[in-house]
């Protein structure tokens, strides 16, 4: 292996001894041995080419942070190795250790020089920095006059002031206002052109999905899955809704797509089908048509409600429509186990051109994380055609109609 | 050797941080670097203005009536050299524990932006000592040739166990508590304030113990009695300072790994 990054073997365990003085005996005795070793991290081994991005998703106490900060060098990783090629530009939780009495411009100076900069090499930069972190004259200010929004842009700004050839960013990002979201989105493209490879945390599955080749999904300290960042996020979903008895399958289907299918199964779907305005099971429909989607589900156990919900993701997974029948007050109550019941969803199939899916959830309520029967990702897949429209760009159909009138003469 | 590169290559960011931190010590005071002057003055003014009455009879081999304070300052700026390096270097890496947990740099640039700016600190120190000298009428000898060599050693001295102690304290805070104590008492065994001459008989040999009391003396042969200062216990403390300093270099090795984690 030999990519942009290569990380082998990971491990990273905090020591605990009995007391502080048996940890400095240990330094100088060998026979010494901590009293309890918590490990966070157990055999991590993945590698980043160069140019591409790769998301690390998982919940809280995950090792997701502990990860990047070995990987940037401000821990040391207790067995294993991290071999990088080129330079690390990291942007961990926020501020980056500004000094809130000296100002903006002070501190860039002083956080460009803790990355190894020097002074020539910051004056040629430090216009775009103070051009890019857009915050006018509080750029003279002490620091501690700013807003963790200003601070945020201050500290891409300087992380990024130089193409890096690999940029860690842990969470950051989603502190800063969604134009600086966009900018910075802007410039990592830019970065990512020219070869730089990316690492990303984030919760937000749709920054995952919109920016990384590839995902990471981070458990208890290991390595779950290395894949797809569909595939993954939705298994990361299913994760977090995971409780005792529950049971996550992925299948891969016929079209190369993986189905995630999780949850206790007290309900389950056990058919999805789409018919087009004809009545015809579709797996091609028109821009605009008249559609059903009839999902049946059956009752395996006995439950206080039953909510059916569905969603809409297009070919990158982001949803596109999504609701429940818990927010449209159709709410079943106490179903009868062994019954089936199929419902009905008509809508206009007012989306752009291209390949979707269905995702279902069966809960209780309006969410999956009180209790989860059933989680279908990619339920069912089915392809949008512009049939009778004009030709338009994006991903949804909005009657529109174009009026021109001619002055002059 | 590696870590001589890494001091080369971050030499601007020393700089910046010796600068930054004269900055924001005095961002928001009104007479600003004149503070760092005005502090250990005060203390001289005071132990001057308290003890010359008590002291100033029995300081042999000098002429000038100010003698004491002469006596005072000299002593002053070479304690206050090594108490400074001393004590930040004591709680160097919790002070930077939110950066060196955010950004990866070379740790060794740490010990050497306190010893810069402590430096600058104390060179100024000594500057406006000089000229207070001048003003009671007593000047500077050829004698002070031998003061970069007491420096350096003073500096040896006050990193080496800063440093060793600097890294127990990350892991044993205690020792962070204990130290300005410790250091106190440590002040008042040393020949700073009052004359070696007025210690009572026997006292002698406990003080040649002291690390600290080569260094003082020889503080007090350059400035007072302008003289030659006895460089062999110059030398001496200064084979102790470099086996501290390998004793911290091998201490701050092991315990790097653990540091970053408990900070």
């Amino acid at each position: 292996m030999s990519g942009a990054l290569d990380v082998n073997g990971v491990a990273k365990a905090y020591r605990q001894y009995k007391g502080e003085i048996q940890r400095v005996a240990s330094w100088f005795v060998p026979n010494v041995y901590p009293a309890k070793e918590t490990w966070v991290l157990e055999d991590i081994s993945f590698s980043l080419s160069p140019g591409e991005a790769v998301g690390i998703i998982g919940q809280n106490g995950a090792g997701k942070s502990t990860l990047l900060k070995i990987i940037t060098g401000t821990t040391k990783p207790t067995n294993g190795s991290v071999q990088v090629k080129g330079k690390i530009a990291a942007i961990l939780e926020l501020g980056m250790g500004f000094n809130p009495d000296l100002t903006g411009r002070q501190n860039v100076y002083h956080s460009a020089g803790l990355m190894g900069y020097t002074s020539e090499q910051i004056d040629t930069v430090i216009n775009n920095i103070e051009e890019f972190a857009e915050i006018g004259k509080y750029f003279e200010d002490p620091v501690r006059t700013f807003s963790s929004g200003m601070q945020m842009r201050v500290a891409f700004a300087v992380a990024t002031a130089f193409r890096p050839d690999i940029l860690i960013i842990d969470e950051a990002l989603s502190v800063g206002d969604s134009y600086f979201q966009h900018k910075s989105f802007d410039r990592i493209r830019e970065f990512r052109e020219q070869g730089t490879s990316l690492l990303f945390v984030s919760h937000d599955k749709g920054a995952i999905l919109a920016l990384c080749d590839r995902a990471i999904l981070l458990d208890k300290g290991h390595l779950l899955r290395d894949g797809d960042p569909e595939e993954i996020t939705d298994y990361y979903n299913a994760l977090i809704a995971e409780k005792a008895n529950s049971t996550i399958e992925q299948v891969v289907m016929g079209n190369g797509g993986i189905q995630t299918r999780s949850g206790t199964a007290e309900a389950k779907v056990i058919e999805v089908a789409l018919y087009n305005a004809k009545g015809q099971v579709a797996e091609y429909v028109g821009v605009g048509e008249r559609v059903e989607l009839r999902i049946k589900v059956k009752v395996y156990q006995s439950i206080e409600t039953l909510v059916l919900g569905y969603g809409i993701k297009d070919r990158l997974g982001q949803v596109m429509h999504g609701t429940n029948t818990w927010h449209t007050k159709q709410v079943i109550n106490k179903p009868n186990v062994g019954s089936e019941y199929e419902f009905v969803i008509a809508f206009q199939a007012n989306l752009g051109v291209g390949s979707y899916s269905i995702q279902t959830a069966l809960v209780d309520r309006d969410t999956h994380l009180t209790a989860n029967y059933e989680w279908l990702d990619l339920a069912l897949v089915f392809n949008v055609i512009n049939i009778d429209k004009v030709h338009f760009a994006g991903c949804m159909w909005i009657e529109s109609r174009i009026t021109i009138e001619e002055y002059g003469k | 050797m590696s870590w001589i590169r890494e001091l080369y290559y971050y030499r601007y960011f020393i700089r910046t941080s010796i600068v930054n931190e004269f900055r924001a010590r005095f961002v928001r005071s009104r007479l600003g670097a004149a503070w760092m002057i005005l502090n250990p003055l005060a203390q001289v003014v005071i132990f001057a203005f308290i003890l010359s009455e008590v002291l100033s009879a029995k300081l042999p081999g000098i002429e000038n009536k100010y003698a004491y304070a002469i006596y005072l300052m000299a002593g002053t700026v070479g304690w206050s050299l090594f108490a400074e390096i001393f004590n930040r270097c004591l709680t160097v890496f919790i002070d930077n524990g939110n950066t060196m947990k955010k950004l990866a740099f070379p740790k060794s640039t740490l010990p050497v932006i306190v010893v810069g700016s402590a430096l600058v600190n104390n060179l100024l120190l000594l500057v406006s000592v000089i000229v207070i000298f001048a003003m009671l009428g007593h000047t500077v000898s050829s004698a002070i040739l031998w003061l970069p060599f007491v420096m350096i050693v003073t500096i040896a001295f006050a990193v080496g166990l800063g440093l060793f102690l600097g890294v127990l304290n990350v892991f044993i805070r205690d020792i962070g508590q204990i130290m300005p104590i410790i250091l106190q008492i440590w002040y008042w065994f040393t020949p700073v304030v009052y004359m070696e001459a007025i210690l009572p008989k026997g006292y002698g040999k406990y003080i040649a113990l002291n690390p600290m009391y080569p260094i003082i003396s020889a503080y007090h042969n350059i400035f007072v009695f302008q003289k030659t200062p006895n460089m062999t216990g110059i030398g001496v403390i200064g084979c102790i300072s470099a086996g501290l300093l390998l004793l911290a270099v091998f201490v701050y090795r092991r315990a790097s790994a653990e540091m970053v984690d408990v900070l």
